[in-house]
């Protein structure tokens, strides 16, 4: 089954980290990433430019464009990754391994439906 | 990450909202410091053992306020303190409430307290000196390294800042549209000079002074944060992204001004860049034009261009051309200069800025540009004559030594015709 494991942290506090935070929270992050990539359970990851780029299309009629993200909270959406699991416990071991390598915030776990791998590059 | 470094993050961010917020309490700059920095001992006492809140603004705002109020009543009724613990455990429903305080007039709280800082009695370099100590909370040590003074000069410049405004009158009911937009417009300008005083930095210095740019983009996104649907707050943050992008690659190793043309765009930082791009194609949408976008959009088509024979000088002529209409400047129309002289060649370039002669006549990037323009055109002496002027009037020991490249390259021109160095 593939999870959806989304991130979401409160943008102002990662926003805040200096370049060198940053960056030790994303090789400590690697670490977790390539042994799920050794295993070929790794998927796709994004990690999402702040919200104040984002713009929100209201599927109202006629559609609304509005600028910001979609929901208003403390914690957003700041990125994703989708990983190859048996069952719930083992996302969750995921998660876990993430959230040590980056505390704080959330992780939501989602079982995805319909995956189309694309074809984008990077 | 540790926990200190997460708790220091956190109280960072919830810096400008709480100090904001206990300003409009208490009405006075010090006292709002005070309390945030008391909240903020607090903080380190009991977030490691207690986790951290799940709003760690709110948290601060509550305590800070509950220790402000204490103080007074100490002070003046000679009471004594209550125990520690009873103010720093606030339960769920005490957060909630300090949220509900908050959440309405925060947006405004911030923009105050930016507001602040930019008070017109104030010289640029104190505005942005108290708005880094103040909204930023960098120590004053942190700025006077940035500023390249003493620590002693800044401590002094920020307390005579804070004097000043101390005695300013700054209403603190929640602003009418006209009066805050009128406030947004100042700060983005504090913002814009904060970002200026980091990025016009020499390259002896420019990592210093990079914290200046970060903290600048930082308060950008903020601002953004709060109103997000304001186009020039988007243009001014996509402008402050695409400059900061090439800050690896302005000058080489020891130092050197490296210009646009000759810079490794691969040292480019590509994800400042498409988040450049992005906020100023957002903008455009509005379709309401102003200085900040037009600005990012003419560093937006430098950072599309992959090589810069790629870039499109004919459609940064028309944006300048745009520019000088919103913003007449004679600096304004010397940067339209250079893409002129791409587009049209130097003679026309020359011709457009001789009338600026006069208005310009103590400003380096005028001789530099006029320099390259003559020696385009084959006018040795007179390039040579401009390049000397324009040494003389370098503000850094970078620009000088660019400058004096130009004068090298003329006269090694010059020396196979026979003719001896000029000088």
């Amino acid at each position: 089954m593939l999870y959806a494991i989304l991130c979401y942290h409160d943008e102002d506090t990662v926003g805040s980290w200096t370049k060198e935070q940053d960056a030790a929270v994303m090789k400590k992050l690697a670490v977790v990433q390539d042994k799920l990539a050794k295993q070929g359970r790794l998927g796709p990851v994004a990690r999402l430019l702040p919200t104040t780029s984002a713009t929100t299309l209201r599927k109202d009629d006629p559609p609304l464009v509005l600028d910001g993200p979609y929901a208003e909270t403390k914690e957003q959406l700041l990125g994703f990754y989708l990983v190859d699991c048996k069952n719930l416990d083992e996302a969750l071991d995921v998660a876990r391994d993430l959230g040590a390598a980056n505390p704080g915030g959330a992780y939501e776990i989602r079982p995805v439906g319909v995956f189309q791998p694309g074809s984008v590059e990077p | 990450m540790t926990d200190t470094a997460w708790i220091d993050a956190a109280l960072t961010s919830a810096r400008p909202q709480a100090v904001g917020a206990l300003l409009r309490y208490f009405r006075n700059l010090d006292t709002a410091e005070e309390a945030f920095q008391n909240a903020c001992l607090r903080a380190l006492k009991s977030w490691p053992q207690n986790g951290p809140p799940r709003d760690p603004a709110a948290w601060l705002i509550m305590v800070g306020r509950n220790v402000a109020i204490d103080d007074i009543r100490r002070t003046s009724k000679q009471e004594a303190l209550p125990e520690d613990e009873a103010i720093s455990d606030l339960d769920d429903a005490e957060e909630q409430l300090a949220e509900r305080l908050d959440g309405s007039h925060y947006r405004d709280d911030i923009l105050r307290l930016l507001f602040i800082c930019c008070h017109p009695d104030l010289p640029a370099t104190q505005q942005i000196a108290l708005a880094l100590r103040i909204v930023s909370g960098l120590s004053v040590k942190q700025i006077a390294r940035a500023f390249l003074v003493s620590e002693a000069a800044m401590e002094q410049r920020i307390t005579r800042a804070k004097a000043r405004v101390a005695d300013a009158d700054v209403p603190f009911e929640a602003p009418g549209a006209a009066e805050r937009s009128e406030r947004l417009a100042s700060v983005a300008a504090m913002i814009y000079l904060i970002f200026n005083e980091g990025y016009s930095a020499s390259g002896d210095t420019a990592e210093i002074r990079a914290l200046l740019c970060e903290e600048a983009i930082r308060l950008a996104r903020l601002l953004l944060r709060l109103f997000q649907s304001e186009p020039e707050i988007m243009g001014l943050t996509a402008l402050l992204l695409l400059q900061h992008a090439r800050s690896a690659a302005r000058f080489d190793a020891d130092g050197a001004v490296i210009l646009l043309d000759d810079q490794d765009r691969s040292k480019w930082n590509e994800s400042l860049i498409a988040e450049g791009l992005a906020l100023i194609d957002k903008a455009m949408r509005h379709r309401r034009s102003g200085p900040y976008q037009v600005q990012a959009a003419i560093a937006a088509l430098h950072a599309r261009a992959e090589k810069p024979e790629d870039t499109d000088w004919t459609q940064i002529d028309l944006l300048y051309g745009a520019l000088e209409i919103m913003q007449p400047s004679p600096v304004v129309t010397l940067n339209r200069a250079v893409a002129v002289s791409k587009v049209k060649g130097p003679q026309a370039a020359l011709d457009m800025i001789e009338p600026l002669a006069s208005r310009l006549s103590n400003y380096f990037h005028f001789f530099g540009v006029r320099g390259a323009f003559l020696m385009q055109l084959g006018r040795n002496d007179e390039a040579r004559t401009a390049f000397d002027r324009a040494i003389a009037l370098a503000n850094t020991s970078a620009e000088a030594a660019h400058i004096r490249m130009h004068l090298d390259r003329l006269q090694r021109d010059s020396q196979p015709r026979g003719k001896k160095a000029g000088k």
